[in-house]
């Protein structure tokens, strides 16, 4: 059960590298994606100005599931492989998801309100959306309750990928539930294609977010890793307990 | 096969005879309506619009509360270990165990509900859609509970966390539940169609969640 942090060691110098990199990138994209979504891209002939939340708003819920989909990756690969660092992935992955899953209701919240006149409505997406942030905690609040980390990361991933399998199907039934309990005309119709003037803004705010996931996740790994060996080091060389004295 | 019917039979005349868990969740799903009643106030017709929802939501909560003690003695007192070593697969162990939950905790449940659906003024036609959706639901619970009870074994302060790892996990039950006990209210011709969705569901579930149970106890036990 030894922690071997040979491959992680190689993996510390490389996430140093990779890191200012990667932030850079992020924000000169969303720099330049947000230059577009604000002031270069056409107001909707029905939304008028509103309509820029959605650069905030959509890629935070493409990153909302792509954490997700991190996470399970990264679970299934801990799982099957054993690899410390593939667990570490997992771990860390999931506050981030569960903030961009946040920001994501946050701003689907604030653009409800000019658009449907409330600030929440049981939409299929943002239902199924805030069933996933539920989905997020679980699985924090279970690798917070677990102090052995190698039997978290076990029972963690086995969360993670049951939760997986079955958001598909939560989606599916959620979509189900709205649409015959709730009349159409709240849901604005959505026009199918969307104009490239807003396409470019859109797909380089989800560049920005994605790169700023990559930067984070990378960070908060090696956070996880620092405390792991702290913790190993502690452990080896200090006495268990010297805060008892009275 | 021989194996999973004696754990059955063993969980079952624990359960009966000891006394106590069936009866519990009984008189907890009884509390929740008679909650449900107080706050919703003594207008029949409101009572009786919200009946399905109300004992849906209701046997939902006593079934998550009755999962974290699947496990818990067998764990303590070393029998999770002997099966261990005695059966091939510990997802087999877990279906017999989820089967043994089903009769002894959720269809307690079931057969509490239309007594308490009179007390709510449910109409005439709605009782046998509610019975029928909860039955074909709720294996898809203790097959969840199964997962959850296993993880739980090795957690501090277990039930508070089982619901939160639960509750979104089962929402397409609920969704498709009351949906269905609604649709064969309304003789509406969507009540085969949902019934089998619910059947997919726990058919699903019966797949899934006994590899992920018996790897969480593996894992737990070790």
């Amino acid at each position: 059960m030894a922690f071997d942090l040979a491959n992680p060691q190689r993996f510390e110098k490389l996430a140093a590298r990779l890191v200012p990199l990667l932030t850079i990138a992020s924000g000169v994209t969303a720099l330049f994606g947000l230059y577009m979504a604000l002031f270069d891209s056409p107001a909707d002939y029905q939304q008028g100005d509103s309509v820029r939340i959605m650069y905030v708003h959509v890629p935070a819920a493409w990153m909302a599931l792509l954490c997700y989909s991190t996470m399970a990756i990264a679970s299934a690969i801990g799982f099957i492989f054993k690899h410390p660092l593939a667990d570490v992935a997992a771990k860390s992955a999931a506050p981030i998801g569960a903030a961009f899953t946040f920001l994501a209701l946050v701003t689907g919240s604030l653009w409800g309100k000019p658009m449907w006149g409330t600030w929440w409505a049981w939409d299929a997406r943002l239902t199924s959306v805030l069933i996933l942030f539920f989905l997020y905690i679980g699985y924090i609040a279970l690798w917070n309750a677990i102090d052995d980390k190698i039997r978290a990361a076990r029972l963690a991933a086995i969360v993670c990928l049951v939760g997986f399998i079955n958001i598909p199907i939560i989606k599916f039934s959620v979509d189900w539930w709205n649409s015959l309990h709730q009349p159409a005309s709240v849901l604005r119709a959505g026009g199918p294609t969307i104009h490239g003037s807003m396409l470019t803004p859109l797909i380089l705010m989800g560049a920005a977010y994605a790169l700023g996931f990559a930067a984070l996740l990378l960070v908060s790994m090696r956070g996880e890793l620092a405390e792991r060996r702290i913790a190993r080091l502690e452990q080896a060389g200090r006495p268990p307990s010297k805060a008892t004295v009275a | 096969m021989k194996k999973m019917l004696a754990i059955f039979e063993r969980d079952i005349a624990l359960a009966f005879r000891a006394g106590g868990g069936a009866i519990n969740s009984v008189v907890f799903l009884a509390l929740t309506v008679l909650i449900f009643a107080l706050a919703v106030g003594p207008d029949r017709a409101r009572l009786a619009a919200s009946a399905a929802p109300i004992l849906w939501t209701a046997a939902t909560l006593a079934a998550m509360l009755s999962f974290d003690s699947i496990f818990q003695a067998d764990f303590e007192d070393g029998s999770l270990d002997v099966l261990a070593e005695a059966t091939e697969s510990l997802g087999f162990v877990a279906v017999s165990k989820a089967a043994a939950h089903w009769v002894s905790a959720l269809l307690p449940l079931i057969l509490a509900t239309p007594p308490l659906a009179v007390l709510l003024g449910l109409p005439a036609a709605a009782y046998f859609p509610l019975v029928i959706s909860l039955a074909v639901a709720t294996p898809a619970l203790s097959l969840l509970g199964v997962l959850a009870s296993a993880l739980a074994l090795s957690l501090r302060r277990a039930s508070i966390l089982m619901t939160i790892l639960t509750a979104p996990l089962l929402t397409p039950a609920v969704i498709f539940g009351v949906a269905a006990a609604n649709a064969g209210a309304e003789n509406s011709p969507l009540f085969g169609p949902l019934l089998m969705l619910l059947a997919a569901f726990t058919l699903l579930f019966l797949i899934a969640m006994p590899l992920a149970a018996g790897a969480a106890l593996r894992f737990n036990i070790d």
